[in-house]
Parts: C-alpha cells; structure tokens; sequence
C-alpha cells in the first residue's frame, strides 16, 4: 500500500527505539549486580556485607570468661546489671589481643558523676549524689568499689589498690533522691 | 546551634533539598506549561495561538533537556543515577522519573518536534554546508520523503503524539507534585491537593514563559507582535491562574479550620521564615497583583501599548510567583522540624555543587540551548526555505 | 586485676576460640543464624533512662557515627500540667554527654526519651527508596546498601522520625542498623550493652523465650507517631503523651 511507504520514516524512527531498547537490556544484564533480587528489591549481597562490619565492643560474656572475680562480684552487688563496658569503654581490641591492648583504668572522678549527679530531671529513686557535697572531689573508688558500690555489701573483694576496706564517716546517704 | 529556634530532631539541623530541587519543580513545570499552550492550538484549534506553536515546543525541549541537571548534580553519586533506569523501585514516586522523563522526551517532544518540522529538516539537508548538512541529513533518518501524503501522514501522527502528550505532560509535572504529596511524614508537602496544585502553577509558569519569549524574539527580530495571539495566551492564562489560586486557596482554608496538630508550627513558620518569600513574594506579588492585572485587561478596553505592558509585568510577575511557590514547597517543607517544637535554617552555599551560582546558571542553560534550537530549527516562516522548495 | 598465671593459661585459648567465633562474620562462618528466625525490635523503657548518654556515646564508637549526626539520641522532656501538647525539649549534642542539672523545686514532669530508627515493619522510607538501596531484611531490619544508595535524601524526608541523615563524606543515607554486625552474632547492640539501667533492651519477637513477650504483656506500651501506621517495632513503656 502507498500508504505505508509514505510513513517509512515513521519506522525508522520507531526502528531507533526498538534499538535503543534492545542495548538497554544487554547493558542492563551486566550492569545490575547478580544478588539483586534475592530476598527483595535489593542487593541480597549487602545484608552479608553489612553483618561483617567489624565489631568494636566486646560484649559482658566474652569479658566475663577471663575476668570471673570481677563478674562475680558484680553480680551480687547493685551494679550487676552495668555491663563492663558501659564504664570501661569498647574493649574488642583488648578481647582479641589481651596481653598488648591494655585498656586504660577510667577515672570515678569524672565517670561516676555522669550517672550519678544529682538532677530533679532523673526518675525518683536512683541513686544521685551533689559530687560537691557528697565526697568534695575525692574519687568516687576511695569509698565505694565501683563493681558493688553500695558500702559494706562487699567488703572483701576490691576494685583496685586504692580502695579502702570498710564503711567511712562520710557515708552520706546512698540514695539522694529528688524532693 | 546557629540558626535553630526551638527544639529539632539532632539530624534535621542539615537541609538535604537544596536551591537546585527548587529548580527542578520549576523547570519541568515550564516544560508541561509551554507543552499544554501547543496543544491549544494543535488539539484545540485555538488559531489565535499559533505564532507561538513552534516556539513553545522549542521551549518545552530547550528546558527538558537541562531539567535532569539539577537533580543529577544534587545526588551523593551522581554517577550511580543509571541505577534508576536499571532496578526502578515500583514503589517510589521518584523512580519514575527516568521513564516519565525519557518518555516524554523522545516519545512526545522530540517526535512531535521532528514530525512538524521534518519538511524544514529535509530541505536544510539538501541546502546547507559542512557540519549542519551533517546534522541535519542525521535528523532525517535517511528518509528524503517529503510528498504531499508524507507530510499529511505526519500531521495526523503528530496530531496523536499532542493527544498522547497532554496527559504525558501532566505525568511529567504531576508526578513531581506527588513526590511531595505522598510523604506523609511531612505534612507541609502531604496532600492529595499537590499534584493539581503542581500542574496548574506549572501551567501558569509555562504559558507566562512562551509569551514573553514570543513578545522577545518578535521584537528582537524587528517584526510586529500578533497582538490577536498574545491576547488570546493572556487569556488562557488568567482563567488557568484563577484556578491556580482557588486550589492554594482551598489549601490555605483548609489547613486553618482543621488546625490538626502541625498548625501551630506551620502557621509560626510562614508568619516568620517564610513570610517574605511566601506571603510578599509568592501570593501578593506574584499571584494578585498579575491576577488583578490580567482581569483590568479582560473587562477594560485598554490600547495595545498597555496591554503589552500588562501582560508583560504579569508574565513576570507570575513567573517570580510560580518560583517562589517551589521554593516555599521545598525550602519551606525543611525548615520546620517534625517535632512541630522548632526550626532550622537554610544556609544556601554560593560556589559549591548545590550553590546559587550553579542555580542561576542551570536558570540561564536553557535560554542558551533555546538559543541554539530557534538557530537549528527556526519557528518562523523563512522566506528562503520557500524558494528551494518551490523553486527547485 | 589479679588473675594467676595459671589462670590465664586456661582461660586464654578458651576466650580466644570463643572471640573467634564473636569475630566470624560472613554468613558462612555464622551458619548458626538464619534470617527466617528472628524478628528484631528494641524496647525502651523510660522510666529507667537516666540521661547519661552511655548509648548515644558507644553508637557512635561502634559505627563511627561521624560528629554531628546521630543514628540514636536522648531527649529530655519537661512537660509542665497545661502544655501537653508543648513541652520544652532539649537534646544538647544528642545527650552525648548527659544534660545539664535540673535543680530540685521545678514544676512539672521531667524525663528522658532515647530515640533511634524505630525499624518499621510498614516503613515509609523503604517505600520511597527510587533504586531500592534501602530495604527491610527477612529478619526485621531496616538497612541501607551504600553501595548502591544515589544520596537522593527522599528517605530522609520521608522519615516521620527524624532518624535518618546523608553521610558527610560518603555521601550517602546512613542510620541505625540495629548493630546489625552484632545481633547476627549473638551479641547485642552497643546502644544496649552500654545502658547502665536496662532502659534499652534488644528484643526478638520471633524468640519464644525473649522477655519481651512477658513485659508486653504486664506493661502499657506505645510506639512513636501511631497514627503515621508505620509499624514500629521500637516499643516504649511509659511513653508519655507529650513525646513528640
């Protein structure tokens, strides 16, 4: 029909397309990477990639099988629910390599206060203390051991080497809650 | 914090939509509006309109083919924009860009382009020199066929590619009002009102657009402005912007009844951080005082030079509004926190990938690429053209 | 620390066999996970929160969260008897280093409310992702490939919780992943393991022993934004009606 070779132009045009689209699905079949798909519209690759970021905090279980005085301790006390690291910070690198990564002792002065200050905002009935009032800037460990705080719930295990035995005259009661 | 009031979430101190995704609304919005002043004529018979046929559809090209540039230069990585032609995720609204956008491209603009000016191609084929004879004899397709049923098989397709193309047109923009509209975490943008709102501001914008570009080149070539023609494109676009206000006014209304929990936060904003580009900018200047403009023209007998001048501080007007309206969206939409406790503040950068400068030039582009096209294919009757083919 | 000699010849090799097996992170060394077992969420109790920032500090050091940006955060709320709907919140730094003292004698409620990307089982911000570089796991985790993220920023905006960010050098979406690097190896988040009350605890709906199922059922408990419906599975006792 004279028709259509009047419109061949139109084909032609349509030809471009047909092109256009066919490259389109060759190149496609390279470019989108072969896990995609897997379990959604993803890359199932990047779940696998994302769990082996590595870890940075070793988590309470893996301290408590080389320290288990420490972690005894700890569980008859008030702080038994504290993990390790929420005061000694992320220690993996030590859990990995114990004898050359020494992590460093935190200071109470400092570390203790941050839970512990006293403030209207914080729920009625944990413990806060005025640091000020309470100990005068004296290091928290001088009285309390920070591994079962409460004076005289354990007078017998210590954190460390200047932390002295027994109950002092400055026990100021444990709990200061808000009015 | 400089530049927060009040309380917002910790990472909303950042606006992650910058100048350049105010540009895009904007941009495709010239596109759909210069398209739908086309179709008046092409589908409606609106024979008033046509000096401008040509040179709207150039428009609408010139600013589509720079409208994928601020988007692209706004993404972490560019480079991986592929990935939306590849894997599209049926689910996101913005996925579709890159079909709605090629679509509209090559199956809309470019065919109905080609196929209207196929004749003109033919003929610059055969005349001209050197590198255009190159070009042009590239956009024939090989084919030379222009006889009488050639070219009338052309202007029933093209006939069809303007149907197909004013609900393309509509998807184009309208896909953009819903990108915003289906977020329903942000309930300055979330409203079933926004891809209406979007399409008829775009058409305002788009229309404003073509008749001052029309009003330009006329004068710039030294000949007469059809004042029938740019009568009837002012008139178009008074009743398209009466329906424009009536939507952002439905909007507005709507939103101070029912005063649902964002109010407050809203409301605060557009009366502080958003009063100059909102209240001054976008409605007084940009939206009544064209309107009020444009209905002295309709009801009062004014002379020419008048209505030249009208039409040609509304259209602009009209244009500062539309942007500002994007703006307003898009800036607007971040500025509040979605705690309704707060703000944040926009600090556009000037040099830097997302800044003004590149703003102001992507605004620029498309004059230089409409430039280029009105020399490659110009809208315009040429009286030399008529001797070749005539006279050969 | 006064651990024999002999002591750590015995627990040496035995922690370091252990840690190994902590460290194994493909799944094919993990065979013991399977995705199709477990369906995370986390739950936080308020009550129990005390502001000292331990989470939002062991986040950022687990998943080098860089400065400025948070994938968990704490708010304090005040909320005084006629503002429900308009309380003071502040969160200076995210709470990375506590809050500031409140003295005794102020009027109205004060308390704490730790946010983080609440791993919407509906969520909206998977939804929107154009290229698919952010899902929901067959587990219940809502994860960005940033391999494959384009930096768009429309999950950030399609957030109603404000939980998400683009990266500041990689340029791409980042968040919370529930450290997901971790719960596939039995330990739990770092958010978690640094909160020194239990105000945050890790929970396994799929797990038949998991406490969470007894709390859900002894405790009154709220999502964040109900009405948005995006199936949060991050569950909070005691969340007061002027959280925002």
């Amino acid at each position: 029909m004279s028709g259509l070779k009047d419109a061949g132009h139109l084909f032609r045009f349509a030809g471009l397309f047909v092109l256009a689209f066919l490259v389109f699905l060759v190149v496609r079949s390279y470019v989108v990477p072969k896990s995609f798909g897997e379990y959604g519209h993803y890359r199932g690759a990047a779940i696998g990639e994302i769990a082996s970021r590595p870890v940075k905090f070793a988590g309470h279980q893996t301290c408590e099988t080389c320290h288990t005085d420490i972690a005894d301790t700890k569980t008859k006390g008030a702080h038994a629910h504290v993990n390790c690291e929420a005061c000694h910070g992320a220690l993996a690198a030590h859990a990995d390599d114990p004898m050359t990564v020494t992590p460093v002792k935190p200071d109470t002065a400092v570390l203790c206060a941050r839970c512990h200050t006293t403030s209207a905002a914080k729920p009625v009935g944990f413990p806060q203390v005025d640091p000020a009032d309470h100990s005068g800037g004296v290091p928290c460990e001088t009285c309390h051991n920070p591994h079962s705080p409460v004076i005289g719930s354990d007078s017998s295990a210590s954190a460390g080497s200047n932390s002295s035995a027994g109950s002092s005259s400055n026990a100021k009661a444990a709990k200061v809650g808000a009015k | 914090m400089s530049g927060v009031e009040g309380y917002i979430y910790p990472n909303e101190v950042t606006l992650y939509w910058s100048v350049l995704i105010v540009l895009y609304p904007f941009i495709t919005g010239l596109v759909a509006g210069a398209f739908i002043l086309a179709s008046l004529e092409r589908v409606f018979r609106v024979e008033a309109v046509k000096p401008t046929y040509r040179l709207a559809l150039l428009t609408a090209l010139a600013f589509l083919l720079v409208a994928p540039l601020p988007l692209v230069l706004h993404l972490g990585h560019p480079f991986r924009s592929p990935e939306m032609y590849f894997t599209p995720h049926d689910t996101s609204a913005m996925a579709m860009f890159g079909y709605v956008y090629l679509w509209y491209l090559m199956a809309v603009l470019v065919f109905e382009i080609w196929l209207d000016y196929r004749r003109e191609i033919v003929l610059l084929s055969q005349t001209s020199k050197g590198l255009l004879r190159l070009i042009y004899k590239v956009m024939t397709l090989g084919s030379s066929n222009i006889s009488e049923r050639a070219l009338h098989i052309d202007d029933k397709v093209g006939w069809i590619v303007t149907l197909v193309g004013i609900p393309s047109a509509f998807l184009l923009h309208g896909y953009v009002g819903f990108i915003f509209g289906s977020i329903k975490a942000n309930p300055w943008w979330s409203s079933p009102l926004m891809p209406v709102v979007f399409i008829f501001s775009a058409m305002v914008s788009g229309i404003a657009a073509v008749m001052l570009l029309y009003m330009a080149t006329t004068k710039l070539r030294g000949q007469k402005i059809d004042m029938c023609c740019v009568d009837a494109i002012a008139m178009y676009m008074f009743y398209i912007f009466i329906i424009d206000f009536s939507l952002e006014m439905l909007d507005l209304v709507h939103r101070v009844y029912e005063a649902d929990e964002s109010f407050r936060s809203l409301n605060f904003m557009v009366h502080t951080k958003l009063y100059f580009s909102q209240i001054v900018v976008q409605i007084c200047l940009g939206t009544i005082v064209p309107l009020v403009l444009l209905f002295l023209t309709q009801v009062a007998k004014l002379e020419e030079m008048a209505r030249k001048r009208i039409y040609i501080l509304s259209g602009s007007l009209a244009l500062i509004g539309v942007l500002a309206m994007r703006w307003n969206v898009v800036i607007g939409g971040q500025l509040f926190s979605k705690s309704f406790l707060g703000y944040t503040t926009y600090k556009m950068e000037l040099v830097t990938r997302e800044g003004l400068l590149v703003a102001v030039g992507l605004t620029i582009l498309p004059l230089l690429f409409l430039w280029a096209l009105v020399k490659l294919l110009p809208p315009w009757p040429d009286k030399s053209l008529h001797e070749a083919a005539t006279g050969d | 620390m006064k651990i024999s000699r002999r002591h750590l010849m015995i627990l040496l090799p035995a922690a370091a066999v252990a840690w190994k097996h902590v460290l194994a992170g493909t799944p094919e060394d993990s065979p013991n996970y399977q995705m199709s077992e477990h369906w995370w969420g986390m739950l936080i109790d308020i009550p129990k929160c005390i502001g000292c920032g331990n989470c939002v500090r062991a986040c950022q050091t687990e998943n080098d969260v860089p400065d400025g940006f948070f994938r968990t955060w704490v708010e304090r709320y005040h909320r005084t008897d006629w503002h429900l709907e308009n309380p003071e919140v502040i969160s200076p730094d995210g709470g990375k280093e506590g809050f500031p003292v409140v003295q005794a004698g102020e009027e109205g409620k004060f308390f704490f409310v730790p946010k983080m990307c609440n791993h919407c089982a509906d969520s909206p911000c998977t939804q929107v992702c154009p290229v698919g570089a952010t899902f929901v796991t067959p587990d219940g985790v809502v994860l960005i490939d940033q391999k494959y993220c384009l930096g768009c920023a429309y999950c950030v905006q399609a957030c109603p919780y404000g939980c998400r960010y683009i990266h500041p050098t990689k340029k791409v979406a980042d968040k919370c992943t529930l450290c997901y690097h971790r719960i596939t190896k039995g330990l739990t988040t770092a958010c978690c393991e640094a909160c020194p009350t239990g105000a945050r605890q890790l929970a396994d709906l799929k797990n038949p022993n998991d406490p969470i199922h007894e709390f859900l059922k002894t405790h009154t408990v709220q999502v964040l934004k109900p009405q948005m419906a995006t199936g949060a599975k991050a569950f909070y006792n005691g969340l007061d009606g002027s959280v925002r």
